[in-house]
């Protein structure tokens, strides 16, 4: 009896968790000026799996802006041969075919094969196994495969993304695919939860909780639940930051009175003071290579974006377009500098070009915050609000392709873009 | 004989309270009776901590601040004093100072600024002679708005620092 009602609980609880936290549902505002003509065919036998495969390749190419995709309206499998004359007279540059079989141990197996249709020719194949509940990946690492195929960059739609949500009194930390499906609660809290922050290897997040009544720096680990106080200094402690190889967070602390920036090792220990300054020093965020950290201060009067070594050395500002930037967010390749501007009152995403200087604002919203890229360089994800509620939007670094992710209650905000996983 | 004596004790007293003229102990509460009729109990606490005092001076606890200035203005310079002096005159006890923005702009700069403005109450307890450990400033950025909407009114409200006991 007492086994029964445990289970029911253990089903309600679960029912629960599944529940609570609506999907996002995704539009697309823009797309790219080129588009790709590509067909993508059901896959053979997919209706066994528990999400269609070729349903979310198809999705996620559409997303993307870059791919208008023709729908074959029958399955093709990797075994089938193709008509490539056939299909190249009905405007597709390309196919993709495949299937999908349930293996002995349970896993679900998907084979997928790419065709330039112009080439009569392979360009790429594969054969991912997946337990039931990672069929999704599978879907998303063949639209990464198709994507680095036909556009020469590698695809992120097998990332995962972070954000905050707060639905009545309680605040979420979830993560999501990229898409914002299969959504995941990390953490749970009545206080704010902000600054959430991927470690490089995907498997933790670094985030401040005011949970303790002021904010205090904490590590999750995502798989084992296991969190530690990374900064908890006397004063305030927010804004972490990873270091590329996963083993320092830059923080923002204001233990000294004034709020500067520290270097910490991940278990809390080794801290140092790295920049210096009599006003605020915040938002830090290293480049890739590690050796420079880009951050914002007001020691010129308003919040502009610096840039300094790890020691601390070499400060240089970097924005001068408004009296107000804050938010700084480097392109994992190093090329663009994404930031929140302040011109006539709007709050908007902006990006510079590092090489020549170039400002581009690229969102026509008002409320703008926490820029994030995606790890291919190529998306920026940002929040926003829309009809008064709090909503994440991704727009393409050129600006062409937008969208907008929003959940049907609650407000939406703080997202980070995860890095790329095996 | 019994019945007399009460008669003396209750005439005697009556006799007190009606001669207004006696002079009043100086440490005796004072009592204001004005409106209140015959019926009327007042509450008197045992408890000496004037904290606990909801009509106390300590229960102000707010300084409020102008846009974009971490400056205490003049006029909540009493409040500082009173919570100074219940401090120093009360070692045992600790502070928590939160400072709070409004809600434009980014939430990392924000609670940079609220913590501006928890400094700079603590600053102002400092130099009348608190402890620095008793006082922690901190910042709740514009993560915990007194007064939600978008206009002049609430963001005035949320432009604050709290003395949190």
């Amino acid at each position: 009896m007492n086994k029964l009602i445990t289970r029911l609980f253990a089903l309600f609880v679960l029912t629960l968790a599944v529940t609570a936290h609506a999907q996002l549902r995704v539009e697309i505002a823009g797309v790219g000026a080129n588009q790709i003509p590509i067909a993508i065919a059901a896959f053979g036998n997919e209706s066994i799996a528990p999400s269609q495969v070729s349903a979310i390749i198809k999705a996620d190419l559409a997303r993307s802006g870059y791919f208008r995709v023709i729908d074959t309206g029958s399955v093709i499998t990797e075994n089938d041969a193709v008509n490539f004359a056939d299909w190249k007279s009905r405007g597709a540059n390309a196919i993709v075919v495949g299937s999908v079989q349930r293996l002995q141990d349970g896993r679900f197996d998907v084979r997928y094969r790419l065709f330039d249709t112009l080439k009569a020719s392979q360009l790429s194949s594969m054969a991912l196994a997946a337990q039931p509940q990672f069929i999704r990946v599978s879907a998303h690492k063949i639209a990464d495969d198709i994507y680095e195929k036909m556009l020469g960059i590698r695809g992120a739609f097998a990332t995962r993304i972070a954000y905050v949500t707060k639905v009545g009194r309680e605040y979420h930390l979830e993560v999501a695919d990229s898409d914002g499906e299969g959504v995941q609660l990390a953490l749970r809290s009545n206080e704010p939860i902000i600054s959430p922050a991927w470690s490089p290897d995907g498997t933790k997040v670094a985030y401040v909780s005011f949970e303790n009544k002021k904010p205090v720096v904490y590590v999750q680990n995502l798989i084992t639940r296991q969190r530690s106080v990374a900064a908890n200094y006397k004063g305030s402690n927010s804004a972490p930051a990873w270091s590329p190889d996963g083993s320092r967070l830059a923080v923002a602390l204001s233990r000294s009175g004034l709020t500067q920036i520290y270097i910490v090792n991940i278990d809390g220990t080794g801290l140092h003071r790295v920049s210096n300054s009599s006003g605020i020093d915040t938002e830090p965020h290293f480049s890739a290579d590690g050796q420079t950290i880009y951050f914002t201060s007001d020691r010129s009067g308003g919040p502009q974006i610096y840039r300094m070594s790890v020691n601390g050395d070499n400060v240089k500002r970097v924005t001068f377009g408004s009296n107000y930037n804050i938010s700084p967010r480097i392109s994992p390749n190093g090329k663009t500098l994404a930031y929140i501007s302040r011109r006539d009152g709007k709050f908007q995403l902006f990006v510079q070009d590092l090489s020549t200087g170039q400002e581009q604002r690229l969102s026509d919203t008002v409320k703008d915050e926490s820029p994030s890229f995606a790890p291919n360089s190529q998306y920026i994800m940002y929040a926003t609000e829309s009809g008064g509620r709090g909503s994440l939007a991704v727009v393409s670094v050129d600006g062409s392709v937008k969208q907008r992710l929003t959940t049907q209650a609650g407000d939406i905000r703080e997202p980070t873009w995860g890095p790329f996983m095996k | 004989m019994r019945a007399l004596t009460s008669v003396f004790i209750l005439s005697s007293a009556l006799l007190l309270a009606a001669c207004s003229s006696t002079p009043m102990n100086d440490k005796a509460p004072v009592v204001d009776h004005s409106g209140a009729d015959a019926r009327s109990v007042g509450t008197v606490s045992t408890s000496s901590d004037a904290l606990n005092d909801p009509q106390g001076v300590l229960a102000k606890r707010s300084v409020y601040f102008d846009f974009d200035s971490y400056i205490v203005k003049p006029e909540f310079q009493s409040v500082i004093e009173n919570h100074a002096n219940y401090l120093k005159g009360h070692p045992d006890r600790n502070v928590k100072i939160q400072g709070n923005t409004d809600s434009r702009g980014g939430a990392e700069y924000n609670l940079a600024l609220g913590q501006k403005r928890a400094e700079a109450v603590r600053k102002s307890l400092s130099l009348l002679g608190v402890r620095d450990s008793q006082m922690e400033a901190v910042s709740l950025g514009k993560e915990k708005p007194k007064a939600l909407g978008n206009d002049e009114a609430a963001w005035a409200e949320n432009r604050r620092a709290d003395i949190v006991y």
